[in-house]
């Protein structure tokens, strides 16, 4: 389970205060699926960071599992990203040069693990890629390397999974595929955290935090949204 | 097990770029080869002289006319050596064994058709004892030659060959500077010394070379041999007020004469060679460390490149730590490989050189395991930076980064 108190996190920009977080509190319970959505600029990329231990927020709280870890030293964090968040980007961001078994094995490495080779075999087998440990991320697809990125999220046992736009660089149909892994691990009790400014991916999870200019807003009718992230220029002359 | 991960990575990251890391290691492979090809040369060149400069015996006194000139410029040397001071040095000093005059200069010698230019040197039978030359066909001439200015002459091994080719030239007539001279017997090879050859000479009683051959009244030094054990300053000090007294100097006028010993010899000859050695191996060094830059260059880029890999391995968990040895293995890959290469280039250089030259080259164990070590710390000191930098980024501008 993951709470975030009162996260504020301020950017200057030019001079100018831009505030990408404005008093956000996000409570996760164990076993959810629930996606973070917003159009560009929302802040939304920012709050998975903080959520991500990836950047410290200005000020507010953020216990992971019931451990407090704002405040945590560089090396503390590297160590939560490394046992209680698994990662999963949009550009699947595997190691080239290591074939999948290695990069699902890394995180184990860097947990100073000796059962790396055995754990992160059966982290393959979960993502159905169990025959494929020995191929390098140019000889698969991108659905496959997708589900590499997935069993290098999960080989640590983490506390939560967080997807940033999991689904983007994908076609729908393989994007489906991935979504429907990812929701028979919730079935299995995996705490799902999904980022996307995609609301039919949105739509894949129990329950949905929408952001706008940094704070936790009321989504918009789909005819605002198409306003929202549409042609703006071209629909205010219209108008 | 991560370690040998990190080194599996790293070398696959170097056959990746092939070029660039050979290019990169260049430095380092010409600098560890230049080190040790270097201090080999230096070493078995200086070795083998000095082992021939000990065989000779180290109870040695050379007598040589100072150089004549006036604040420091040297404009030829004195005549004033004569045969009565040899004598006289014999008679009168004590602890002095034998001694050999010397005079001589290089002359044309002809057999039938044959001929050669070589060093003909005028000297006594005692010459042989002194500076270590054996018989090895015929006899070394007589005293009793040297008195009768007898027209005999001992050839070096080179020499023999040179103007008789496999003919023995004992009993042989051979003419130098036009006159004769019948040749008495060949010395044994001493092989080559680098800058003179002692197997290349024609060897003369020196009252014929001064006399007859030069038409000149003084010798060019005597070699004087003293009992063994004994003080070589003392003996020395005594040749010096000897001469002054026959010389006549004045009290407190330079001495005429300079008298260098095979001790001073060898330390002066070891010195210089040594500081010969250490300035080429100085040269290696700083391609080294030229190499080193190029290394820092390198793992600049590779880091930059990186950057992206450092941002996914820095999200999955990684540490500073774990990235700096990361970026720093790759490094000491990198400048090790270059110095494992450079090692063989040099010992394989070294080789080379000592079948295609007079002397021997030696490989000195510690030069192989000074370059080494140098270049393992050029690798860890030049990537220590771009380590730290790529340690210092930040996960998210690192992730970002296209």
């Amino acid at each position: 389970m993951i709470r975030a108190e009162h996260l504020i996190k301020t950017y200057v920009l030019g001079g100018q205060e831009v505030h990408a977080l404005d008093d956000v509190s996000v409570t996760i319970q164990q076993g959810e699926m629930v996606a973070i959505r917003g159009p560009s600029g929302s802040g939304k990329s920012t709050l998975m960071n903080i959520l991500g231990c990836l950047d410290r927020a200005d000020s507010g709280r953020y216990f992971i599992a019931g451990q407090n870890v704002s405040g945590l030293s560089k090396n503390a964090l590297a160590e939560i990203r490394n046992r209680r968040i698994g990662f999963i980007f949009q550009n699947f961001n595997l190691l080239p040069r290591m074939n999948a078994l290695e990069n699902v094995e890394l995180p184990l490495h860097y947990a100073g693990r000796r059962d790396a080779a055995h754990v992160a075999r059966k982290s393959l087998d979960v993502v159905g890629l169990g025959d494929r440990w020995h191929h390098e991320p140019n000889q698969l697809s991108g659905g496959q390397r997708q589900r590499v990125a997935v069993a290098r999220a999960l080989v640590t046992d983490p506390a939560i999974l967080l997807c940033d736009e999991p689904t983007g660089s994908l076609d729908s149909k393989t994007g489906e595929e991935i979504l429907t892994l990812f929701k028979s691990l919730n079935a299995q009790g995996r705490t799902i955290l999904v980022v996307t400014h995609d609301a039919q991916v949105a739509a894949h999870c129990q329950r949905e935090i929408y952001l706008h200019d940094g704070r936790i807003a009321v989504p918009p009718s789909d005819a605002a949204e198409e306003r929202d992230i549409g042609e703006p220029v071209l629909t205010s002359i219209l108008k | 097990m991560l370690f040998w991960m990190i080194v599996k990575v790293a070398f696959k990251s170097l056959r990746a770029n092939k070029l660039r890391s050979v290019l990169a290691m260049l430095g380092i492979i010409i600098g560890v080869a230049a080190v040790i090809a270097m201090l080999a040369i230096g070493t078995g060149a200086k070795q083998q002289v000095l082992d021939r400069l000990s065989a000779m015996g180290t109870n040695l006194l050379f007598v040589r006319p100072s150089p004549r000139g006036t604040a420091g410029v040297i404009s030829g040397t004195q005549l004033n050596l004569t045969e009565d001071d040899a004598r006289a040095i014999l008679a009168k000093v004590d602890h002095v064994h034998a001694l050999s005059p010397a005079v001589g200069r290089n002359y044309q010698v002809k057999y039938l058709d044959q001929n050669t230019n070589t060093q003909v040197q005028g000297t006594t039978p005692t010459y042989l004892a002194i500076r270590d030359f054996q018989i090895d066909s015929g006899k070394m001439f007589t005293d009793f030659d040297v008195d009768r200015w007898n027209r005999v002459a001992v050839l070096g091994s080179v020499t023999a060959s040179n103007l008789f080719g496999f003919s023995d030239p004992v009993g042989q007539t051979i003419k130098i500077n036009g006159i004769n001279f019948t040749v008495v017997g060949v010395l044994q090879s001493k092989g080559d010394q680098g800058w003179n050859n002692p197997d290349d000479q024609v060897i003369i009683p020196y009252t014929v070379d001064m006399h007859i051959l030069m038409g000149v009244d003084f010798l060019r030094e005597i070699d004087v041999q003293c009992d063994a054990g004994s003080d070589l300053d003392a003996v020395q000090s005594d040749i010096y007020s000897l001469t002054r007294q026959r010389h006549r100097i004045q009290r407190g006028a330079p001495d005429d004469i300079m008298i260098m010993n095979q001790g001073e010899f060898i330390a002066a000859f070891s010195a210089t060679a040594t500081t010969f050695t250490v300035l080429l191996a100085t040269v290696g060094g700083i391609s080294l460390l030229v190499g080193g830059i190029g290394i820092m260059n390198i793992m600049l880029v590779t880091v930059t490149e990186r950057t992206r890999e450092i941002g996914i391995r820095k999200a999955i968990g990684a540490r500073e730590f774990d990235i700096l040895s990361q970026f720093l293995i790759e490094a000491m890959l990198m400048s090790g490989v270059g110095g494992l290469t450079g090692m063989g280039l040099g010992i394989g250089a070294a080789w080379v050189v000592g079948q295609y030259s007079p002397f021997p080259t030696i490989v000195r164990f510690y030069s192989i395991v000074m370059a080494l070590v140098f270049s393992a710390a050029v690798g860890i000191f030049f990537g220590f930076y771009p380590a730290t930098r790529a340690a210092k980024l930040d996960p998210i501008e690192a992730l970002r980064y296209e």
